[in-house]
């Protein structure tokens, strides 16, 4: 394989990682890890949910320690074994979810472990309260420091992990996807600070999924699939066709196999739910036999709505209908009899028992229709287990196997089995294809469109936007908790759905 | 990959088959914490029997079945209260609760079997108490009972003070001493293995048993599968509640003693059987014949110390020692299992390396 | 978005923070004004209460044991954990202490003192070593040491026990003397949780405390010395308790195999009427330090209030689930104001 080489400079590399490999028990999330930093420039990191970006992130931070290859700080070889090290050597990593406590205040967050001391180690606290105000004025914003961490908003703790990584003034500044939950303005802010730290001849790594991001503000851009580095090319010699292309490593058109699928009487009806603060007044049907995409940023709200649909979560006004049946608030047990089957967002903490068996995981929704005279035993477990786990084409040797211990795209077809063993009406999958490998994605959506087609009413959230125009027959989006628009296939075009995922509140209204 | 190709229908696709099981039974049988907690078991009834004098005579099986009776009895919803990740540490005040209104109640001049349910009411109401504060207020079961371990028993002691009351009907008592005929074994050891069969068929035979498991190693999931995360937590703690206020009816007519301060400390041993039967602390693991192993292993290592002419405190260090000794080892051997898949992942990648390149 | 609500608009985050620490003072305040009220209520009840010279010392006195030993355990609980052997710890050091006396004749004051210390201190490090490095939930642990530590304890003293008699004259003087109508046991509690309280407060190992009890993950990406400092945190609550143990014999001058029993109860339950959130990260030490107060001398007001001692443990019992109860409901309503605030400022 030929690829790009980093065009060569003077200067060492700010951070070089070479053919970096790690896995997790039988999964390797990263093959070969390549990513060349140079002082003074802005490096973009692109690749798909499940490429490694995040695995390569944390081997940076010191949170995961490499199995092979070679990582060069300023040319010299290092090995992390601890966040500690790797902050000390001037490397902060802004992570996609903040991570802060929230019992403390906002500028204790900022300055945790390094707080400005006086003489006799005592902390100063007007000196790391005034800190903590030019850093927030510095990026433009106004938050509190006295205040707790505790009930801000994603978009604020995300300054505050910013706000962080500037006060440690780190010479590599490491940024996975900070944009997502963030609005225009804040974006705008946050390219701003970016460019004058690139300026002041720092090494920055950005990772986004948003193509216009990574135009617009870098200098250098490196693929990955599949936990492979692809190539690295510099903004100007690339485009976005060739970057999709690299990404994804085939034609668009091949991944998506829609079938056509008769399209039946309304099944799910959604109306004016609302929950004050997560999503207003949201109004939807699916239809059977019809797959409805439901796309917007991260945090637009997409996921909550469905949590309160299946009655995971609560919602103060609004109804939700299945098959003309109104269900009651708060109850998934109803939802689920009423033919309802949410398949969640995140996988491994609201999908699945990772330490329980694939059989009992696979059985878990239907522990009491299984259950004969009150009795339920795990030959009938196994049984049932069986029957969708070879539907699926499961990958595992026994029913009994951990299923923690299987591949991200393995285990996503357990949790899609153990919804479909409910025998759905309607079926809600909230990121059915995020991190798992491109033939077991094919797959999914090879199984989706067959649901459609046997009459199933299917309401796919995504944020993958090719996936949402290849397999969606109507498109909706969400932005900042509002349903702000619906398009039928034949209108949904990336710029149509992306506008109306990203135009400014104002505009809208 | 046919992903291009419409796919055939799902049934016609050549199936997988699966083995059900990854190991041969006599491994998941034997080579699992429960068989260890009754290996040594009978390793210690075994070497009892050979070297402590008067270790097999009929009474100490008598004696020993009746004062861990209690302890068995509460042990079996505590087993699932632990499963479920949570932990009710009030069990034995509840027990002193109870025996305290069975005195009262008795000495008013109530008939006893009247006096006898409103004692165990009075424990059900207690549990309420601690599944109300625990899942409708949203505390956590630790603080909320530490708090009703000291409400209780200040409850039972305020109501009898130091006094203690001794005067029960004879039928009664000697219906809780009386062996089943012919048997050296109490009496009491029939209702507690009607209530272990019933916990026993809940726990492993039951879609409500999988739920604790699926609360006990994710609560979340099992949310997101229709499991009424709060409701089956509340029920545990309502039947910890009135299988401890039973408990403290029979310790009443057993030692023909109600005082406030019966049982107290209690529900350290009850807790340190459960964990020492292969109960997880983190919840979600673990099994009730390993638990009646683990209660009836400190009973006997008592006993069996005891006739040997050891002190009780010896006992309290072993209880101690095993205790920790089975929590360190669970995370010992989480820890080389851990190790070991990892070792098999990066020989994988050694591999693929290899013949990649 | 409060992050990009225009320029300066600090009246909105600012009264929601007024509000927040006005209710985490208020937390502090609120105990110390219940224990004052318990205070005047007793006295108004029967002068003695206070105004007698023993009234007066016992006041101050009968609390400062558990002080020590709450200002320990609430160090632990803030770094979510929790050390339910205190009080086994303060039974064995109390009845080394009288066997220093014994065996060793002439042994100087400051020794034994020491002794009991860094005994205490070695049974804190075994419980943090078992915790911190087993990964095993302290609550099992510590349960398990209850137990071993209480059970060495008896096996060495047997039905043996220590009399005043033991005690040289000097020691036994710590136990009850006073220095300014301020009792010396009282001094030195109120030393140790001054400088406890400081180091919580003002050093960076202090407010790790804080982190790592708030957020065990986030601790652990932000590179702080999670396992040394719970390390710490037992090493501190075991010395303390140590030192307890020292001066509980002193003070009662009888040490039987069964002393401290129970005492873990009473501290766990002082942290957290003193509004240390048993899940960590909150908390201060001077409120743990009101609480052992408030609780203590709620026990001794009861008689002269007309109530039964014997009712103590229930009151101990309903402070707790209050305290937390309320806990709670401050938490919830605080969170929703900051949501609010945070929708408003939208």
């Amino acid at each position: 394989m030929t690829v790009a080489q980093p065009p060569t400079t003077p200067a060492p590399p700010a951070l070089e990682l070479s053919k970096v490999v790690k896995s997790f028990g039988a999964v390797v999330a990263l093959r070969s890890g390549t990513i060349t930093l140079e002082q003074g420039s802005i490096h973009a990191l692109i690749g798909e949910n499940g490429a490694g970006k995040s695995t390569l992130v944390k081997i940076i931070a010191g949170l995961y320690r490499r199995d092979a290859g070679t990582i060069k700080l300023r040319g010299d070889d290092v090995d992390f074994h601890s966040t500690a090290q790797s902050k000390a050597a001037g490397i902060a990593v802004i992570y996609q979810e903040p991570t802060l406590f929230p019992d403390l205040s906002v500028t204790e967050n900022i300055f945790m472990g390094r707080q400005p001391t006086n003489r006799f180690g005592r902390i100063d606290r007007k000196a790391m309260r005034a800190e903590a105000e030019e850093i927030f004025g510095r990026l433009g914003v106004s938050i509190d420091p006295d205040r707790i961490t505790d009930g801000l908003s994603i978009a604020d703790q995300q300054i505050i992990e910013i706000a962080k990584a500037i006060s440690l003034d780190a010479r590599v500044l490491i940024m996975d996807e900070p944009t997502a939950a963030l609005s225009g303005v804040e974006v705008e802010r946050l390219f701003a600070v970016a460019r004058s730290l690139r300026d002041e001849g720092r090494a920055l790594m950005f990772i986004s999924h948003r193509f216009d991001e990574v135009f617009a503000l870098c200098d250098t851009v490196t693929v990955m699939r599949d936990g492979s580095y692809i190539a690295t090319e510099p903004i100007a010699d690339t485009s976005v066709d060739e970057l999709v292309r690299q990404m994804v490593g085939r034609d668009v058109a091949e991944l998506f196999p829609k079938l056509p699928a008769e399209i039946g009487e309304d099944v799910l009806v959604v109306e004016g739910l609302t929950r004050p603060g997560i999503f207003h007044d949201i109004s939807f049907t699916v239809r059977a036999g019809e797959i409805v995409g439901l796309a917007g940023l991260v945090g637009a709200g997409r996921s909550e709505v469905a949590r309160a649909v299946f009655g995971v979560d609560p919602y103060e006004s609004g109804t939700v209908t299945v098959g003309g049946v109104q269900l009651p608030k708060g109850n998934p047990r109803v939802a689920m009899a009423r033919g309802l089957a949410l398949v969640p967002e995140d996988r491994r903490k609201q999908g699945l028992v990772l330490d329980e068996s694939v059989a009992r995981n696979v059985t878990l929704a239907i522990r009491d229709t299984l259950a004969k005279g009150g009795l339920l035993t795990s030959r009938a477990e196994n049984a049932a287990a069986a029957v969708w786990a070879s539907r699926l084409e499961v990958k595992t040797a026994a029913l009994d196997a951990e299923t923690g211990t299987l591949s991200g795209g393995n285990q996503q077809k357990v949790v899609l089995g153990k919804w479909l063993a409910t025998e759905p009406k309607v079926l809600i999958v909230d990121e059915p294809t995020r991190g798992i490998d491109v033939g077991t994605k094919a797959e999914v959506h090879r199984l989706l469109s067959e649901l459609a087609q046997r009459g199933i009413a299917i309401l796919m959230i995504s944020s993958e936007l090719p996936e949402v125009l290849g397999m969606a027959d109507r498109v909706l989006v969400m932005r900042e908790g509002w349903l702000t628009g619906e398009f039928p296939r034949a209108e949904a075009t990336p710029e149509s759905v992306m506008f109306a995922a990203t135009a400014e509140k104002e505009d809208a209204k | 990959m046919t992903a291009t190709a419409p796919a055939p229908a799902p049934d016609t696709r050549t199936t997988r088959t699966y083995q059900a099981y990854a190991t041969p039974l006599w491994r998941r049988v034997l080579a699992n914490r429960e068989a260890a907690i009754i290996g040594l078991l009978l390793v210690v009834i075994a070497v009892s029997i050979a070297v402590v004098p008067n270790f097999d005579s009929p009474l100490t099986v008598t004696y020993l079945l009746r004062d861990i009776a209690p302890i068995l009895l509460i042990a079996l919803p505590m087993t699932l209260i632990i499963i479920t990740e949570e932990i009710d540490l009030s069990v034995a005040s509840i027990v002193g609760l109870s025996s305290v209104m069975t005195g009262i109640l008795t000495q008013a001049g109530l008939p006893f079997p009247v006096a006898a349910i409103a004692a165990i009411l009075v424990g059900t109401l207690a549990g309420v108490i601690n599944g109300f504060l625990v899942t409708v207020v949203g505390l956590p079961s630790l603080a909320v009972t530490i708090g009703t371990l000291a409400l209780f028993r200040g409850i039972a002691v305020g109501l009898l003070g130091t006094t203690a009351i001794t005067d029960f009907p004879e039928f009664w008592s000697d219906l809780a001493r009386d062996n089943i005929p012919g048997t050296p074994i109490p009496g009491i050891m029939i209702p507690f293995i009607v209530l272990a069969i019933a916990f026993a068929i809940l726990l492993h035979f039951t879609p409500f048993g999988r739920s604790l498991y699926a609360i006990g190693l994710n609560k979340e999931a099992a949310a997101f599968s229709g499991v009424a995360v709060g409701r089956t937590k509340f029920a545990l703690f309502v039947m910890s509640g009135a299988i401890s206020g039973f408990a403290g009816v029979y310790f009443t007519l057993l030692y023909n003693n109600a005082r406030g301060d019966n049982a107290t400390g209690m529900e350290l041993q009850v807790i340190a059987a459960v964990l020492l039967g292969g109960v997880s602390i983190f919840g979600g693991r673990g099994a009730l014949h390993g638990v009646i192993a683990g209660v009836l292993l400190i009973g006997t290592l008592g006993s069996a110390l005891r006739l040997a002419g050891v002190t009780s405190d010896i006992i309290n260090v072993i209880t101690g020692v095993l205790l920790v000794l089975s929590v360190v080892s669970a995370s010992l051997l989480a820890w080389l299992r851990r190790r070991r898949i990892s070792a098999i992942g990066k020989k994988k990648e050694r591999e693929l390396a290899a013949s990649s390149s | 978005m409060t992050a990009t609500a225009a320029p300066p608009a600090p009246s909105t985050p600012s009264a929601a923070t007024r509000i927040v620490s006005h209710l985490l003072k208020a937390r502090e305040t609120g105990i110390l004004i219940a224990l004052l009220a318990v205070i005047v209520v007793a006295t108004l009840v029967n002068p003695n209460f206070l105004f007698s010279t023993d009234g007066f010392r016992d006041l101050l006195l009968t609390p400062s044991l558990l002080m020590l030993v709450a200002v320990g355990q609430a160090v632990v609980i803030i770094t979510r954990n929790v050390d339910l052997s205190v009080g086994s710890v303060l039974g064995l050091t109390a009845y080394l202490t009288g066997r220093l006396f014994i065996d060793v004749p002439g042994i100087p004051i400051l020794a034994v003192f020491l002794a009991g210390i860094a005994l205490g201190g070695v049974l804190g490090l075994i419980n943090g070593a078992l915790v911190a490095f087993a990964k095993v939930p302290a609550l099992v642990i510590t349960l398990g040491t209850l137990y071993i530590y209480r059970g060495i304890n008896v096996a060495w003293t047997g039905s043996d026990r220590i009399n005043a008699s033991d005690l040289p004259a000097a020691f036994r003087g710590l136990g009850t003397g006073q220095i300014l109508f301020i009792p010396i046991l009282t001094i030195i509690a109120v030393v140790v949780l001054v400088v406890a309280a400081w180091v919580l407060r003002n050093l960076r190992s202090g407010r790790e405390f804080y982190a790592i009890g708030s957020d065990p993950d986030a601790a652990h990406l932000y590179g702080l010395r999670v396992t040394r400092r719970i390390l710490t945190a037992f090493v501190l609550s075991g010395a303390l308790a140590g030192l307890a143990g020292v001066l509980y014999a002193a003070r009662y001058g009888t040490v039987s195999s069964g002393a401290g029993t129970g005492l873990e109860l009473q501290a766990i339950g002082a942290a957290v009427i003193g509004g240390v959130a048993i899940s960590g990260g909150v908390g201060t030490l001077w409120g743990a330090a009101i609480g052992a107060y408030l609780l203590l001398t709620i026990n001794r007001a009861l008689p002269i209030l007309g109530i039964q001692d014997f009712w103590q443990r229930a009151v101990v019992g309903a402070l707790i689930i209050g305290a937390i109860v309320l806990d709670r409901v401050l938490a919830v309503r605080q969170h929703r104001k900051l949501i609010e605030a945070r929708e408003a400022a939208r």
